[in-house]
C-alpha cells in the first residue's frame, strides 16, 4: 500500500514526539519537519533521522507543497489560524494540535468516521481525549444526563499555553463531553500537581445516568471495550480499578502513561494528544489511498 | 472607631461551606451576612467551598446556586464588601464576571503554591472588572520560603493588590509563618495576608505570628466554621486583638452574638479538633478532604487516618478529592490480600 506523505509544523516537544510516532506508522510517511529555529533540538533530530527540514516556517513549505499531503500543526493557536487558511488554499489536510479549534473536534474512537473528508480537525484537549471515550461508552448503554471529569497532570507537563489560558481547557473539554461524549451537561476540572517525581496523568470520570436502574454489567463491559480501543493507539491508557457504582452515579478512574517516545513517560497528557493525532492521520490516509485505488 | 489596623475577611460562608457539605440556604446566608455587617466586618466571602464553579460531584453539589447566595449577601449588607474565591482550573472568568455583575467587590484568585502562573489571566481580568484582587497561595507549607516568595512576586506582577499565605492543611508552626511573612514583607510592596486552619490548634498562634511580622489582611471563620478543624475563630481573634490594642473595627459583643445565636445553630456539630482533623495538620493534607475521607472510610471499612496519611505521602494537592476514593480502594484491596 502506498504511504501518504506527511509533514510536521513545529519543532518543539509535541512536534518532535510526533516524529517518533509517525516513524512507526505503516500508512504514513514522514517527509518534512518544519520549524523556525534551525538550532532547535527538534530540527536537529529531524536532520539526524534524514528528514527534509525547513527552518523558514510555513512559507518555506508552501514553496515546496508537494512534500506532504497531510500536515500536523504543533505550533500555537494564533499561528494555526494563519496556517489553516494557507494550507486550505494549498489543498492540504491539517491536524490541529493547538487550541485554535478551526475545524471539527475529533475523538478517534467516537466520531472519526464522520470527519474522514474534513480538511482540518482539532483534538479538543488532552483531558477530552482521555475522558470523552468513557462518557460515550456509558452513554451508549444508558443516557448520561451529567458527566464531570477531573484531569490531574504533573506541573511539569503543563506547557505555557495551557497555563496562560486554563479556562480554555475547562470550557473546551466540557463542550466536548456534551457534543461528542453525548452527556446532556458536561463539566471539566483540571488540577496541576507539582510532586517529584512527576505524577502520571490521571482522569476521573463521573457520570449520572438517567434511569434509576443501572445496568452495571453492561456499562462495565462497554467501558472496558472502549479502554481496549483507546489502548490500540495509546498503549499506556488504562483503567486504575473497576468502575464504581453508587445509585445512578458511575465513577471511572483512568491513568495515562506516555509511550516515552520523545516526551517523558509521565506526560501521558501530551502522549495521548500526539497518539490521537497520528491515529486520525492514519484513518485519513487509509481513506485517501482507498479512494485512489478505486 | 478609629482606623482599622487589620482588615478581617470572614470566610464562614465560603470555607465553612465544606463543613456543612455545601448545603447553605439563602436564609442562612442572609442571616449571617446581616449579623456580620452589623458587627462591622469589612469583608465577607461567599462562594462554594472550592470557589466559584466548585459545585460538582468531585467536591460536593451546592444545595443553592452560589450566585443566588452571592446576590442575597450583596443585597443584605450596607457597609461590608462581599468577596468571592476562584480557583483557576475549577471556576472560570465567566463566573467571575457574573459575580462582579451581582455587586461583588473583591476577588480572591487561588492556586496551589507552586502554580501562580495559571492565575495571571484571572487576576488581570478581576482588576479589569474593577475588583480589589487578592492572590491566594494555597498549601503554602509544602514549599520552602524562597519558592513562596517567587510565586507571590508573580501574583504581584499580574496586578494583585494583596497576596495571602494560605495554610490550607493547618500544618504550619508559628516560627514557619513568621519566616514566610517576613520574607514576603521584604520582597513585595503589596499587602500580605494570612489564612490559617486550626488542625494543630495553632490557627490563633500562627495568625498572631503573621500580624507581628506585618500581615495586615487576616481570615477568620466565625465559630470556626471552616474546612477541617476550621479557621482562626473570628470572634476570639477580635477579642485577642482588642487586648493587644490592634483595631479591627469589629464590634466584639456583636460578633460574639452572631457566633452564638446565628452560626452555632447552622453547624451540624460543634467544630472541634477530632482525630481526623488533627491528622490533616499532622500529615499536611488539604483540610477540605476531611468529610470525603470519612465517607470513604465508611464505604471501604478502613481507618480514615490511613487514607489521609497516604494522601500526604503522595503529595496530593488541593482539589484532588478523587484521589481519596482511589487511595481508599487501594488500601482496602491491600488489606484484603494481606488477610488471604
Amino acid at each position: 500500500m502506498n504511504k501518504v506523505k506527511v509533514g510536521i509544523l513545529g519543532s518543539g516537544n509535541i512536534g518532535t514526539d510526533l516524529m517518533y510516532k509517525i516513524r512507526r506508522s505503516d500508512v504514513l510517511e514522514l517527509t518534512t519537519v518544519i520549524g523556525i529555529d534551525p538550532s532547535s533540538d527538534g530540527l536537529k533530530k529531524a536532520r539526524d533521522f534524514g528528514y527534509y527540514t525547513i527552518d523558514t516556517g510555513i512559507k518555506g513549505f508552501l514553496e515546496n507543497p508537494d512534500l506532504a499531503d497531510i500536515l500536523f500543526d504543533a505550533t500555537s493557536a494564533k499561528a494555526h489560524i494563519r496556517h489553516a487558511k494557507l494550507l486550505k488554499q494549498a489543498g492540504k489536510k491539517v491536524l490541529d494540535l493547538t487550541p485554535a479549534a478551526v475545524g471539527p473536534s475529533v475523538i478517534p474512537p467516537v466520531n472519526i468516521d464522520k470527519h474522514l473528508d474534513a480538511d482540518n480537525i482539532n483534538l479538543i484537549t488532552c483531558g477530552g481525549q482521555a475522558t470523552i471515550p468513557i462518557v460515550h461508552a456509558i452513554n451508549k448503554v444508558q443516557p448520561v444526563k451529567y458527566a464531570e471529569i477531573v484531569a490531574t497532570i504533573s506541573s511539569k507537563s503543563a506547557g505555557p499555553g495551557t497555563r496562560a489560558n486554563i479556562d480554555e481547557f475547562t470550557e473546551t473539554t466540557a463542550r466536548g463531553i456534551e457534543e461528542i461524549g453525548g452527556a446532556k451537561k458536561g463539566k471539566a476540572i483540571i488540577i496541576l500537581n507539582p510532586a517529584e517525581p512527576p505524577i502520571m496523568m490521571r482522569d476521573t470520570i463521573y457520570c449520572l445516568v438517567e434511569n434509576d436502574f443501572v445496568d452495571q454489567k453492561k456499562i462495565t463491559q462497554s467501558v472496558k471495550d472502549m479502554v481496549e480501543v483507546v489502548q490500540s493507539y495509546v498503549p499506556g491508557y488504562r483503567l486504575r480499578q473497576e468502575p464504581l457504582f453508587d445509585g445512578n452515579k458511575i465513577t471511572v478512574f483512568i491513568e495515562v502513561e506516555g509511550a516515552g517516545d520523545y516526551l517523558p513517560t509521565y506526560s501521558g497528557n501530551l502522549d495521548i494528544m500526539t497518539a490521537a493525532a497520528v491515529k486520525v492521520a492514519e484513518e485519513w490516509a487509509k481513506n485517501m489511498t482507498s479512494k485512489v485505488n478505486v | 472607631m478609629g482606623e482599622r489596623n487589620i482588615l478581617i475577611t470572614e470566610v464562614a460562608l465560603r470555607d465553612g461551606s465544606h463543613a456543612i457539605r455545601h448545603q447553605y440556604t439563602v436564609d442562612q446566608v442572609v442571616a449571617v451576612a446581616k449579623g456580620l455587617d452589623d458587627a462591622n466586618v469589612p469583608y465577607i466571602e461567599v462562594s462554594h467551598g472550592d470557589g466559584l464553579g466548585g459545585s460538582s460531584l468531585q467536591y460536593g453539589l451546592s444545595l443553592t446556586n452560589e450566585m443566588e447566595l452571592i446576590e442575597a449577601a450583596v443585597s443584605t449588607v450596607t457597609n461590608a464588601k462581599i468577596a468571592v474565591l476562584l480557583l483557576p482550573g475549577i471556576g472560570t472568568m465567566k463566573e467571575l464576571k457574573q459575580a462582579a455583575q451581582l455587586g461583588v467587590k473583591m476577588a480572591r484568585i487561588a492556586t496551589h503554591v507552586t502554580e501562580a502562573d495559571i492565575s495571571a489571566q484571572h487576576i488581570a481580568f478581576a482588576k479589569e472588572l474593577g475588583l480589589e484582587t487578592v492572590g491566594f497561595l494555597m498549601m503554602a507549607h509544602m514549599v520552602p520560603t524562597e519558592k513562596l516568595v517567587e510565586q507571590a512576586k508573580l501574583m504581584e506582577s499580574y496586578g494583585a493588590d494583596v497576596v495571602y499565605v494560605v495554610d490550607s492543611a493547618g500544618a504550619f508552626l508559628p516560627h514557619e509563618v513568621k519566616e514566610r511573612i517576613q520574607a514576603l514583607k521584604n520582597s513585595l510592596s503589596i499587602e500580605i495576608g494570612f489564612h490559617g486552619h486550626n488542625n494543630l490548634s495553632l490557627a490563633m498562634a500562627n495568625t498572631l505570628a503573621a500580624i507581628e511580622e506585618g500581615a495586615t489582611r487576616i481570615d477568620g471563620s466565625i465559630r470556626c466554621l471552616g474546612a477541617g478543624a476550621g479557621n482562626t475563630q473570628t470572634e476570639v481573634l477580635i477579642a485577642v486583638l482588642n487586648r493587644l490594642g490592634i483595631n479591627t473595627g469589629i464590634d466584639l459583643y456583636k460578633i460574639m452574638d452572631v457566633a452564638e445565636n446565628i452560626v452555632a445553630p447552622i453547624l451540624e456539630k460543634p467544630q472541634e479538633i477530632t482525630k481526623d482533623g488533627l491528622i490533616l495538620g499532622y500529615a499536611g493534607v488539604y483540610s477540605s478532604f476531611l468529610l470525603h475521607a470519612q465517607a470513604a472510610s465508611k464505604k471501604f471499612g478502613i481507618d480514615s487516618r490511613d487514607i489521609l496519611v497516604e494522601l500526604g505521602k503522595r503529595k496530593v494537592v488541593g482539589g484532588q478529592e478523587d484521589m481519596i476514593i482511589d487511595v481508599a480502594a487501594e488500601i482496602s484491596k491491600q488489606k484484603q490480600t494481606a488477610h488471604t
